[in-house]
């Protein structure tokens, strides 16, 4: 489903990437550990399609097609999602609004009948129940005067509502307390199944108690450094990635 | 001062001409006395310096075709409204029964300095007929239009209303005022508005200008607050060549209050222009200001916002914001606000940002499916969002959005 091949990346003329390989097969959730400036960060963003980053190298295919050659908006309708580690605010823009447009772009691009406001609003409730959001979170302004767990909440409800086949979760544990934690979890198991697959980038195992991972990768000087089980997770919260990644 | 003398020679010839009834004449001598001094100024003249009124002067302008033109006119939206077609008062197409500006002629030209300032002088010289709302105290008048349409076989006509809102103690009126005109016409409408608010009233005026695209919009509005009273200006600049677009305001009386806000929205050729003055002369007075700029192309803004705070205006509590959004790397906006206080007890605070559109902002948008242009729109809708929000009548806020939906898709176009 994503296969990347020895990707190289830049950023400002910095190799960040340099080399990786990882394959996602459908309806597997892999979890990328690593230490800081590992390249973490970069990879969720060049796989999402943000400007700034410079590919030198290596190929990235998502459902047999070449991702790197789609715009944001394409891979987004692809099923690709982006779950920020920092949410952007979107101060005049509402979120009942921001999710209606959002959805029924990607409906509309995945040649899929629109909601109405109605319709809409109906599927956003039951989300936001499952996800233990107050209603009120639809009239606000995107994230804006979000807690950092209603923030990833909403990352979360976005997910949810736009139903992707790959879910990257860039570091979504951080700046969480443990029951947003559960909650956030809670919500992207919910999801598990044969047609969704998600990649995990996180610093700690902590998350990965909730959302067990099929497979771990080590992320180290921007390549896969090992790849091994879930229990891999475990190993490196023991020994440090330095220990493990040698 | 001299060397500007003669540039508004032509202006002064036609001001010659006009037949001067009595209740007209002072404030013409007026005018006549200021636009030979000053003449429409350059940039040399500070409160001018980034928009020249030269070509105004220079440009020439012809008298206004005698058949009456019967455009088709928009839905009225308002509970009555008062209809200028070619610079000409239209009893026949008003549903507000006209009441002749002579009845006006003791308030003409008595409200700060609307006869000599410059946009005001030229409009003293020149202006032969206008609105006058009076509305008695305690009234409440609810919403009256004043629409303006220049026509497309009117040629480059220049007229020059002088609109006179009066308002009783305690009473109300809402304002919805709309200026439109064909594009590739150098025509020049030059409205000034005298408003006087009593005690305890409230005056509540929406402006959308989109006048063509080749016009010249020079306006002046004018307003005197008594104590409790309160007087709203939103204005949305959109159209003309040219516009300049002046708002003094004076707080008069205690707790007396004023909200100024626009936005323009300024594209290729055009030049926009918002000069606000703003008197604090007794104390306890609130004022809002927050003015919001979209440049595409080679527009040009201005935002010029002085506040000035009398030592008697203890307690003054001033808010004045300049936002820019630049769509293009040709685009321009250039802000200058100036605060002047001699009272000692006073929270004033102002601020401009002038940016482009945020690329997170863009990127978060676009990994959620939504395709560029798309959040391109949604980003500056959501910029101006926040100034039209603040624009309390339904309908007018509905009018606004409409304009502004209208600009921004024939700019996407």
């Amino acid at each position: 489903m994503l296969k990347i091949e020895g990707l190289t990346a830049e950023i400002d003329g910095k190799q960040i990437l340099k080399g990786l390989d990882l394959e996602v097969p459908a309806g597997e959730v892999h979890a990328i550990m690593g230490p800081n400036g590992a390249g973490k960060s970069t990879l969720s963003y060049v796989l999402s399609g943000r400007e700034g980053y410079e590919i030198t190298g290596g190929s990235v295919t998502f459902h047999g097609k070449d991702l790197l050659a789609m715009e944001p908006e394409e891979r987004a309708a692809s099923g690709l999602f982006l779950a920020f580690q920092y949410p952007v605010e979107l101060p005049g823009v509402g979120n009942a609004t921001f999710l209606r447009t959002a959805l029924n772009a990607i409906r509309r691009q995945r040649g899929e009948p629109e909601l109405d406001a109605m319709q809409f609003l109906k599927l956003a409730r039951s989300r936001m129940k499952e996800l233990s959001m107050p209603e009120d979170m639809l009239k606000r302004g995107v994230n804006v005067g979000f807690s950092g767990g209603e923030k990833k909440r909403n990352e979360v409800l976005q997910m949810a509502l736009l139903n992707p086949s790959l879910a990257i979760l860039d570091e979504t544990d951080s700046g969480l307390d443990i029951d947003a934690l559960k909650i956030v979890s809670e919500g992207v198991n919910a999801l598990r199944g044969p047609g969704f697959s998600a990649l995990v980038i996180t610093h700690y195992q902590r998350l990965l108690n909730y959302i067990v991972p099929d497979r771990v990768h080590v992320l180290v000087n921007g390549r896969i450094a090992k790849s091994g089980g879930k229990e891999l997770a475990l190993e490196l919260e023991a020994h440090g990635y330095a220990e493990v990644a040698a | 001062m001299n060397a500007m003398t003669s540039n508004a020679e032509a202006f002064l010839r036609r001001a010659e001409a006009l037949a001067t009834p009595a209740w007209v004449g002072a404030l013409r001598r007026q005018g006549v006395e200021a636009l030979a001094r000053s003449g429409l100024p350059n940039r040399r003249v500070e409160a001018y310096r980034y928009t020249d009124l030269t070509p105004v002067a220079r440009a020439e302008f012809g008298a206004a075709p005698k058949a009456l033109a019967r455009p088709e006119l928009p839905a009225q939206r308002g509970r009555a409204r008062m209809v200028f077609v070619d610079g000409v008062l239209r009893a026949d197409l008003s549903t507000l029964p006209p009441r002749p500006l002579s009845d006006a002629a003791p308030l003409l030209g008595t409200v700060e300095n609307s006869a000599t300032a410059p946009v005001a002088a030229l409009n003293a010289a020149l202006a032969e007929d206008g609105m006058f709302l009076d509305i008695p105290a305690g009234e409440n008048a609810g919403l009256i239009e004043l629409v303006s349409i220049v026509t497309e076989g009117a040629g480059p006509i220049a007229f020059h209303p002088r609109h006179v809102v009066r308002l009783g103690e305690g009473a109300s009126v809402t304002i919805l005022e709309t200026c439109e005109g064909p594009d590739g016409v150098g025509y020049l409408h030059n409205p000034v508005f005298e408003v006087v608010v009593a005690e305890g009233a409230t005056c509540a005026h929406t402006r959308i200008q989109r006048e063509g695209q080749g016009a010249y919009f020079l306006s002046s509005i004018h307003a005197r607050i008594a104590a409790g009273g309160t007087y709203d200006n939103f204005t949305l600049n959109a159209g003309a060549k040219l516009a300049r677009n002046e708002i003094h305001s004076a707080l008069e009386g205690p707790k007396a209050a004023c909200h100024m806000n626009g936005a323009q929205l300024v594209g290729q050729g055009q030049l926009a222009d918002t000069t606000t003055f703003l008197h604090h002369a007794a104390p306890d007075c609130a004022s809002r200001q927050t003015y919001k700029s979209v440049l595409t192309g080679n527009g040009r803004g201005v935002f010029q916002g002085k506040i000035l705070v009398a030592q008697v205006a203890q307690r003054t509590d001033g808010y004045q914001m300049n936002q820019a959004l630049l769509l293009s790397e040709d685009a321009e906006m250039d802000a200058k606000p100036q605060l002047e206080i001699y009272a000692d007890d006073v929270k004033c605070s102002h601020g401009a940002t002038i940016g482009a559109l945020d690329e997170n902002q863009l990127f978060y948008l676009r990994s959620r499916g939504i395709p560029e242009k798309a959040a391109r729109a949604m980003l500056v809708q959501a910029f101006l969002t926040e100034a039209v929000d603040g624009v309390a009548d339904e309908t007018c806020r509905a009018a606004l959005d409409e304009a502004v939906m209208g600009w921004w898709q024939g700019v996407a176009a």
